[in-house]
C-alpha cells in the first residue's frame, strides 16, 4: 500500500521530465490541443530549429567550460585553504576561518550593483571572466573539505614529515587521496551551481554568444512564445549532462545534502 | 622544514651553543618560511573572496547612500532611499508577494518532505531508487523547472488543465492570471524542492536511536504518539535547519519568478530580488537598488538571528 502510493508519487514527480521529452519531438504541439504523451510523428525538428535559429552548440560549449574551469578552480582554492584550516595552526586562525564561513551568508543580490561596477572598470562585462571570477572561491567548498581533511589522523603526516616531506607533498599525497567522497561532493555542487547559476550571468553577459544554457533557455520564451517544442527541446539538453551526473555521483550528491543538515 | 619547525623547543632547553645568533636566524627563516606557506595556500580564495564578495557587500552599503544611475558621479542622499523604499507601493507589494511565497511554500514542501521521508525510511523495496526519483528535480536548473511548468500549466492547452478537465473542473488561467500566477511559481518550487528537503529529514530520522521507538512501544504509543511525542522532538534540528534555509533562500527567491512570469501579470508575483534587478538595470536607480538589497539582506538576517535565539524553546539538541 505504502509502496504503491510511493510509485505513483514517483510518476507524478517523474512525469514532468517525461512529458518535456515527449514534447520536445512533436513538432507543431501546443497550437490547438493538448498533445498526446506519445507522439504521433517523433521527430528531431525542434532540436534542429534549436541549433539553427540559435548558437546553441557554441552556448552548450560555453556553459560546459564555464561549469569545469569552476570546478576544478573551486576544488584547488578550497583543497589548499582547508588544509591550512585543518593542519597549519597560527594565531587568529578561527577568526580568519569565521569569516570565510561568514561570507556564505552574504546573498548575491547585495553585491550585484558593486561587483557590476568592479567588473566594468576592469573591462570584463560580457567575458567569460566576468563570470568566473566571483566563482574562484567556495566557502562552502572550504568548509566541506576542511571537516574531511580534520578526520584524516594526524600520524599520516607525521610520518611522511619525518621522511621530510613538505606541506604541498604532505596535501597532495596524503590529505587529498584519503578525503575523496568530498571532493566528489564538491565537484558535484560545483558543477551544479555553474550550470544552473542564474542571477550573476543575467547581469554579466550580453552577447548571444556568451550565454550560458539557463540564460539562452530564459530567452528562448521571448523568441518562440508558443514554439513549446523547442522550448523543450532546449530543457532537455540541459537536463541531461545533469542527469548523468547525478545518476553517477548519486551516492555523493545525497550526502553532500545530507551532510550539510547534521551539523 | 618539517623537522626544523618541530624542533626549536628542544634546541631552547640545551645551554646556549657556540651559535646563538645563527640558530635564531635559522629559526625566523623557518618561521617565516611557515608565514610565507600559510599565505601562499590561503591567498587563492582569500583574495576573490575579499574582493568579489566582501568588499562588495560593504561597497553596496556606500552605494545605497547616494543617488546614482550608474554612470554619473554619485550624489549623496543620506538615508533618503531606504525612506523612499519605505514608502514605495511597488516594494512594499514586491515585500507582500515574497512572504506569500514563503507562506505557501514553507508548509507544502516541509510536509511533503516529512512525509517522504517518513515514508522511504520504511524497509520497502527499491528504496534508493524512489529516493532518487524524489531527488531528481533538485538538481535541474530554476529557470528548466520554469519552463517546464509554464508548458505543464498553459491555461489552454497545458496537461495540468486538460487532466482537470477530464473530471469536469476548469481548470485557472494558471500564470496568466494575477490571482494564480503566485501559486503557479509555488508549485513548481515546491516540486523542486522537495527531495532537498526529504534528505535533509532523511538524515535526521536515521539518526534516531532505535530504543527511543521501543521504550514508546512498550508504554503503548500508536503511531501518531510515537510521531508526536518521538520522532518529531528528536527531528527538531533538522526541522530547525529546513526552516532557517529555506526562510534564507525564500526571501530571495527570483529564477523561478523571472523564468515564469516576469514578475507579472500586472506586478502580481514581482519579488523583491525582481525589484533589485529591475531597479538597477531598468530603471537605472542603482542607490535605490543598493539600499533595497542591503533592507532585505538585515531583514534576512533579523529572522535568522530570531531563529537561533528562539531555537531553544522547541529545538532538541541530544
Amino acid at each position: 500500500m505504502l509502496l504503491l502510493a510511493l510509485v505513483l508519487g514517483a510518476c507524478v514527480m517523474f512525469f514532468p521530465f517525461l512529458w518535456s521529452a515527449s514534447t520536445s519531438v512533436s513538432p507543431g504541439v501546443g497550437l490547438s490541443a493538448t498533445p498526446h504523451l506519445i507522439p504521433e510523428q517523433p521527430t528531431w525538428s525542434a532540436y534542429a530549429e534549436l541549433f539553427r535559429a540559435t548558437p546553441f552548440a557554441r552556448v552548450i560549449a560555453n556553459s560546459v567550460g564555464l561549469a569545469v574551469a569552476t570546478t576544478a578552480i573551486q576544488l584547488v582554492t578550497s583543497s589548499l585553504a582547508a588544509y591550512v584550516f585543518a593542519r597549519m595552526p597560527f594565531p587568529g586562525r578561527q577568526v580568519v576561518f569565521g569569516v570565510y564561513l561568514a561570507t556564505m551568508m552574504i546573498p548575491m543580490q547585495v553585491l550585484l550593483v558593486p561587483l557590476f561596477v568592479q567588473m566594468r572598470q576592469l573591462g570584463l562585462v560580457d567575458s567569460y571572466l566576468g563570470v568566473l571570477l566571483p566563482t574562484m572561491a567556495s566557502a562552502f567548498g572550504v568548509f566541506l573539505l576542511r571537516q574531511a581533511m580534520s578526520s584524516v589522523p594526524t600520524e599520516l603526516d607525521q610520518a611522511a614529515r619525518i621522511d621530510g616531506a613538505g606541506h604541498v607533498t604532505i596535501l597532495t599525497r596524503i590529505i587529498l587521496p584519503n578525503v575523496g567522497p568530498s571532493l566528489a561532493t564538491l565537484s558535484v555542487f560545483s558543477f551544479m551551481s555553474s550550470w544552473n547559476a542564474f542571477l550573476w550571468p543575467l547581469v554579466i553577459l550580453r552577447s548571444p554568444q556568451l550565454k550560458t544554457l539557463p540564460l539562452a533557455l530564459a530567452g528562448l520564451q521571448g523568441q518562440y512564445t508558443t514554439r513549446w517544442d523547442v522550448m523543450m527541446a532546449g530543457s532537455i539538453i540541459s537536463i541531461l549532462p545533469m542527469l548523468a551526473i547525478y545518476i553517477f555521483a548519486q551516492k555523493y550528491v545525497i550526502q553532500g545534502v545530507a551532510n550539510t543538515g547534521i551539523k | 622544514m618539517g623537522i626544523r619547525s618541530a624542533s626549536p623547543s628542544r634546541r631552547s632547553a640545551m645551554p646556549a651553543g657556540p651559535h646563538p645568533q645563527r640558530r635564531r636566524r635559522r629559526a625566523t627563516s623557518a618561521k617565516a618560511r611557515y608565514a610565507l606557506t600559510v599565505l601562499a595556500f590561503l591567498a587563492p580564495s582569500a583574495v576573490p573572496l575579499a574582493y568579489f564578495t566582501i568588499y562588495p557587500m560593504f561597497s553596496a552599503l556606500w552605494v545605497s547612500f547616494h543617488q546614482w544611475n550608474l554612470l554619473s558621479p554619485m550624489r549623496w542622499v543620506g538615508l533618503d532611499n531606504y525612506v523612499m523604499l519605505l514608502h514605495d507601493p511597488t516594494t512594499q507589494r514586491a515585500f507582500v508577494n515574497t512572504l506569500t511565497y514563503i507562506v505557501g511554500y514553507l508548509p507544502l514542501v516541509y510536509i511533503g518532505g516529512l512525509g517522504l521521508a517518513l515514508a522511504l525510511n520504511a524497509a520497502i523495496p527499491f528504496r534508493n531508487f524512489l529516493r532518487g526519483v524524489y531527488f531528481l528535480p533538485v538538481v535541474t536548473s530554476w529557470i528548466v523547472v520554469a519552463l517546464v511548468w509554464r508548458w505543464l500549466l498553459n491555461p489552454s492547452v497545458g496537461i495540468v488543465n486538460y487532466v482537470l478537465s477530464l473530471v469536469g473542473i476548469t481548470g485557472p488561467g494558471w500564470w496568466t492570471d494575477p490571482a494564480w500566477a503566485m501559486p503557479s511559481i509555488i508549485i513548481a518550487s515546491a516540486w523542486k524542492d522537495l527531495g532537498f528537503v526529504m534528505v535533509i529529514l532523511l538524515a535526521g530520522l536515521q539518526a534516531i536511536p532505535a530504543d527511543l521507538y521501543e521504550a514508546a512501544h512498550l508504554d503503548g504509543a500508536g503511531w501518531w504518539g510515537r510521531l508526536r511525542h518521538v520522532t518529531l522532538p528528536m527531528l527538531s534540528p533538522s526541522t530547525f535547519f529546513v526552516v532557517v534555509i529555506s526562510l534564507i533562500n525564500g526571501f530571495q527567491v527570483f529564477d523561478q519568478v523571472y523564468a515564469m512570469t516576469g514578475g507579472g501579470p500586472a506586478g502580481a508575483s514581482t519579488v523583491v530580488v525582481q525589484r533589485v534587478y529591475d531597479m538597477t538595470f531598468r530603471y537605472a536607480q542603482a542607490g535605490a537598488a543598493s539600499a533595497l538589497s542591503w533592507m532585505l539582506f538585515l531583514v534576512i538576517l533579523a529572522i535568522t538571528v530570531v531563529q537561533l535565539v528562539g531555537q531553544r524553546k522547541w529545538v532538541n539538541y541530544a
